[in-house]
């Protein structure tokens, strides 16, 4: 086991170390940002300095290992447009995005799972059929429509719920969140909704699929023959063996919710760092892009070695299987 | 005399699928005393696995037994509600099938699956079940039962894996267990062992046992009676010796020919011409008429009833006579 | 023309399923409408000569000063929705199935070439498709996008390089069972050239699978080409995709012109719904452990 998770450790980190490097280099791709940085009339002099200044004139592999130098000290420079360092931009928005996020994986899996395993159980239900067309319906419509959609219904036409922004918030640990007042749910709430659908139905679709095979196999049909309540059957048998497949999209989707937030935080305005993205690509701001960039790469491969590790706890044949 | 513990009749279990109707078991009949033990013989998709099945209510949709009864202990099942079947299932009647690596579930350990099977009937303290579970698991014949308990079912062998089913079929101490294959995924040395044991638990604890095999050699060796399934129907049963010595049906008479052990060094083996007719849409007549030496065309049209001679019967318009076998 | 009794099966099971077959047949007269865009369309949205102001954000039914009715109203720049939303079909249909048609092309050639030569190759080249599965499609389309700039080939691409892995995974999924089985060992071991192997008896083995990842990546290549435009990272404005449309009109949705996004987006979500139903279907009869 604990070779296991070492070679995973040192896998990651070089997965980390490729990343750095094809962020950097494809950031480096997009024009220039001098010339969003300074006003089109700077004089050739005041453009030399500023280039000296950011350290653009060097070459670019001394420029990525500068880079990776104050990477590893946990300086990514300062962002272009706000001048501040990037590393406290990225940490002022992050709650916000880190809430919304949480809240939407959270409840599509608490609500999806039991529905998806009824879908599963009784195929042949209206009930079934009701949850599957939700899922179809949640699963192909684009999510920035979603949003659209939730906003002219709840904030333009009924005027219940506001259409963007966040609300107030209460600060614990230094860090402002949402969901700690009742305001800030007011604002939490279609964001959220809009961010969970899709993994609602992704949820549905994998406990259903996974309730529909395990209750056709003989470790079913066995179970039954013991006498095992078709409740026990899908508490302890069925839902102990989708198990294994659901966390391990838990987590990928918890990753890839953080990257649609992109979409969700730009509808609603939600001051996240989807929507920091997105200003700076606009902006160009280089630091900002590369930092998220990074920052989203190691939150992945984090949540890929959880997961490799939750599953191994899981699946007591994995755990033999790796360790031999 | 008294009631027989599980008594058959008739039983007919067909399945309703977009094709058509597929009968797959189709007029079933057998009497099981305690302690007795039956061969259910037939090629697959014979019927006799769905046959198994039935028994415990346990057919799947678009599967239903359309008629016929079965009586455990003089009461009905057929019919009962699902929550009552639930209870006499693994307390009263149980199964095992063919390959423990699929029946026995992979994520739990052996502790957890043999709780969940006695919680299903028994609210018992962690003591008593442990106990319990141990003694069952060493009678089956798997040695350091204790220390096994919280192993998971990938770490035992294919032929104790397969002993872990059966200590959880036994567990509430079954009058009777319908075995499917429970040897056909085992090597044939474990194959003999498990036989063995098999033998030794049926006369000590006097359960009945349904042991359903394509294979003549374990059920001659274990069975006392047998019957023979072809395209869902019984075609013959009766006491396995005088079945298998002097069989009555031209299937059955078949099945033994083709046995290797009645080929001569180096003969090819006998085959039953032609192949097992498909379940959907039965001819009207005798399904091994177009196959069997002795078919005619009544055979074809009229399907055989039941010919009952002493503790034996065939459905045969033109039986094997008994000095010619 | 005779249908092979299999395929006629297939589409005698496919009718049966009266859902996916209203689908199918959306599906097939959306493509037919904007195949034929510029015939049944009452303007080119194009022409920008044939536009006036005074048509700007009408309502649906609005007669406007070309002398005809605008079914679904008219955009910001007083274009006729309806014709803008048949030619925006025409944009979101060619992006999805060009990239759904090179992602398959690459990520089936990566799949099955990976399990054909096995070993360190293969798994090399898995574990980068894992490692990219693992990373979210839009993301890297998003990224991608971003720093192609916009236009329909680096939108092609971003699309593409977000999707091919699913259907190298799939096809290294079908092909490692495919290569264990007798027959393929047997042709491996005659002096047919790997080539042939993998075209001829690899290759038609792993089609089924790959079809039912190619029906719901196309639909979502289109739902991410939309999102992407939406967002501004997508086409140009000189193509206007249905994502672009809805993104014009989001600003005015709050002030209540709400048609200058929900038709397009009507369109798009419907075009979507009825490809992915279809896929399901095809799943679920290609499923050989749900047949009855």
């Amino acid at each position: 086991m604990l070779g296991f998770i070492s070679s995973r450790i040192i896998q990651a980190l070089a997965v980390m170390l490729a990343m750095s490097m094809l962020v950097f280099l494809g950031v480096f791709a997009i024009g220039n940002p001098i010339d969003v940085m300074l006003a089109p009339d700077a004089t050739q002099d005041i453009r030399a300095q500023a280039i000296a200044f950011y350290g653009f004139d060097r070459p670019i592999w001394e420029q990525y290992l500068r880079f990776l130098g104050r990477l590893l000290q946990g300086d990514l420079g300062s962002s272009f447009v706000y001048n501040i360092p990037v590393m406290q931009l990225i940490l002022s928005r992050l709650p916000a995005t880190l809430e919304l996020t949480l809240i939407a994986v959270i409840s599509a899996t608490l609500i999806g799972v039991p529905l998806g395993m009824y879908a599963g159980y009784r195929p042949d239900a209206p009930l079934s059929r009701f949850i599957m067309a939700f899922s179809v319906l949640g699963f192909s419509v684009p999510t920035f429509w979603i949003g659209l959609v939730l906003i002219l219904t709840f904030a333009v036409t009924l005027g219940w719920l506001p259409a963007g922004g966040r609300g107030e918030t209460a600060t614990v640990f230094g860090l402002e969140w949402s969901f700690l007042t009742a305001d800030g749910w007011k604002f939490l709430l279609l964001p959220a909704l809009n961010l969970a659908l899709f993994k609602l139905s992704m949820m549905i679709r994998l406990a259903r699929s996974g309730t529909r095979e395990i209750m056709l196999s003989d470790t079913v049909k066995f179970a039954r023959a013991a006498g095992i309540s078709e409740w026990g059957v899908l508490r302890h048998h069925v839902l102990r063996l989708i198990l294994v497949p659901i966390v391990t999209v838990f987590g990928l989707e918890f990753g890839s919710t953080l990257a649609f937030a992109v979409v969700t935080e730009t509808i609603f305005s939600w001051p996240g760092l989807g929507k920091l993205i997105i200003e700076s690509i606009g902006s160009l701001d280089r630091p900002v892009m590369v930092a998220y960039l990074v920052l989203v790469a190691l939150l992945f491969i984090t949540i890929n070695l959880l997961v490799d590790l939750a599953y191994a706890a899981l699946d007591p044949r994995i755990r033999r299987g790796r360790n031999a | 005399m008294s009631a027989p513990l599980l008594e058959v009749r008739d039983l007919v279990t067909h399945f309703f699928t977009r094709a058509g109707v597929v009968k797959a078991v189709d007029g079933i009949s057998f009497t099981l005393n305690p302690g007795e033990v039956m061969g259910l013989v037939g090629e697959s998709g014979s019927g006799k696995s769905i046959t198994g099945f039935s028994l415990l209510g346990l057919v799947d949709a678009p599967g239903r037994i359309v008629a016929g009864s079965v009586k455990l202990n003089g009461q009905e099942l057929v019919g009962l509600p699902q929550a009552e079947l639930r209870r006499i299932r693994g307390k009263t009647m149980s199964m095992v099938f063919q390959d423990p690596a699929m029946t026995l579930n992979p994520v739990l350990t052996v502790r957890r699956q043999m709780r969940l099977a006695l919680a299903a009937h028994e609210r018992m303290s962690d003591a008593a079940a442990t106990a319990r579970c141990v003694d069952v698991l060493s009678r089956v014949g798997i040695p350091d039962a204790a220390r096994r308990l919280d192993s998971y079912p990938h770490e035992f062998s294919g032929g104790m894996r397969q002993r872990v089913a059966l200590a959880i079929a036994l567990l509430h101490r079954p009058a009777v267990i319908v075995a499917d294959e429970p040897t056909t995924a085992l090597d044939v040395s474990i194959q003999a062992q498990i036989l063995a044991e098999m033998k030794d638990l049926v006369r000590d604890s006097g359960t009945a046992l349904i042991w359903i095999s394509h294979d003549l050699a374990t059920v001659s060796s274990l069975a006392g009676k047998m019957a023979v399934m072809y395209a869902g129907r019984m075609v013959e049963t009766g006491p396995t010796g005088t079945v298998l010595s002097a069989p009555r049906h031209h299937y059955t008479r078949g099945l033994l020919d083709s046995l290797p052990s009645q080929a001569e060094p180096g003969q090819d083996l006998r085959q039953i011409p032609g192949s097992t007719p498909s379940l959907l849409g039965l001819p009207p007549g005798c399904p091994f008429a177009s196959r069997c030496p002795a078919g005619t065309a009544t055979c074809a049209q009229v399907s055989p009833e039941i010919t009952w001679e002493g503790g034996r019967g065939f459905r045969c318009h033109h039986p094997l006579v008994e000095a010619l076998a | 023309m005779t249908l092979n009794p299999n395929l006629r099966r297939f589409f005698s099971e496919f009718a049966e399923n009266k859902v996916a077959l209203v689908a199918a047949i959306i599906v097939l007269a959306i493509v037919l409408l904007a195949l034929l865009a510029p015939l049944v369309a009452p303007q080119d949205p194009y022409d920008l000569a044939s536009l006036t102001l005074r048509d700007a954000r009408r309502p649906p039914g609005y007669v406007g000063t070309q002398g005809y009715t605008h079914l679904l109203g008219t955009d910001a720049q007083g274009r006729d929705l309806l014709s803008a939303i048949l030619y925006g079909l025409r944009i979101s249909l060619q992006m999805g199935l060009v990239a759904g048609a090179i992602a398959f092309a690459l990520g089936a050639t990566i799949g099955t070439t990976a399990a054909y030569l096995g070993g360190r190759v293969e798994a090399v080249l898995m574990r980068v498709v894992d490692l990219q599965l693992s990373f979210p499609a839009i993301l890297l389309a998003f990224v991608l996008a971003a720093l192609l700039g916009q236009g329909r080939w680096p939108l092609t691409a971003a699309l593409v390089a977000a999707q091919y892995a699913y259907f190298a995974r799939t096809a290294h999924g079908a092909a490692v069972a495919e290569r264990q089985k007798d027959y393929v060992e047997a042709a491996l071991s005659t002096p047919l050239p790997g080539r042939t192997v993998v075209l001829r008896h690899i290759l038609p083995n792993c089609m089924a699978p790959l079809l039912v990842v190619g029906t719901v990546q196309v639909a979502s290549a289109i739902s991410l080409e939309a999102t992407l435009s939406f967002l501004g990272v997508g086409l140009p404005p000189t193509e206007p995709s249905l994502g672009m449309l809805i993104s014009n009109g989001f600003q005015y949705m709050l002030s209540g012109r709400y048609w200058i996004s929900i038709y397009p987006g009507v369109a798009l979500i419907v075009l979507i719904i009825a490809i992915n139903l279809v896929g399901d279907q095809i799943r679920d009869q290609l499923n050989p452990r749900l047949r009855r």
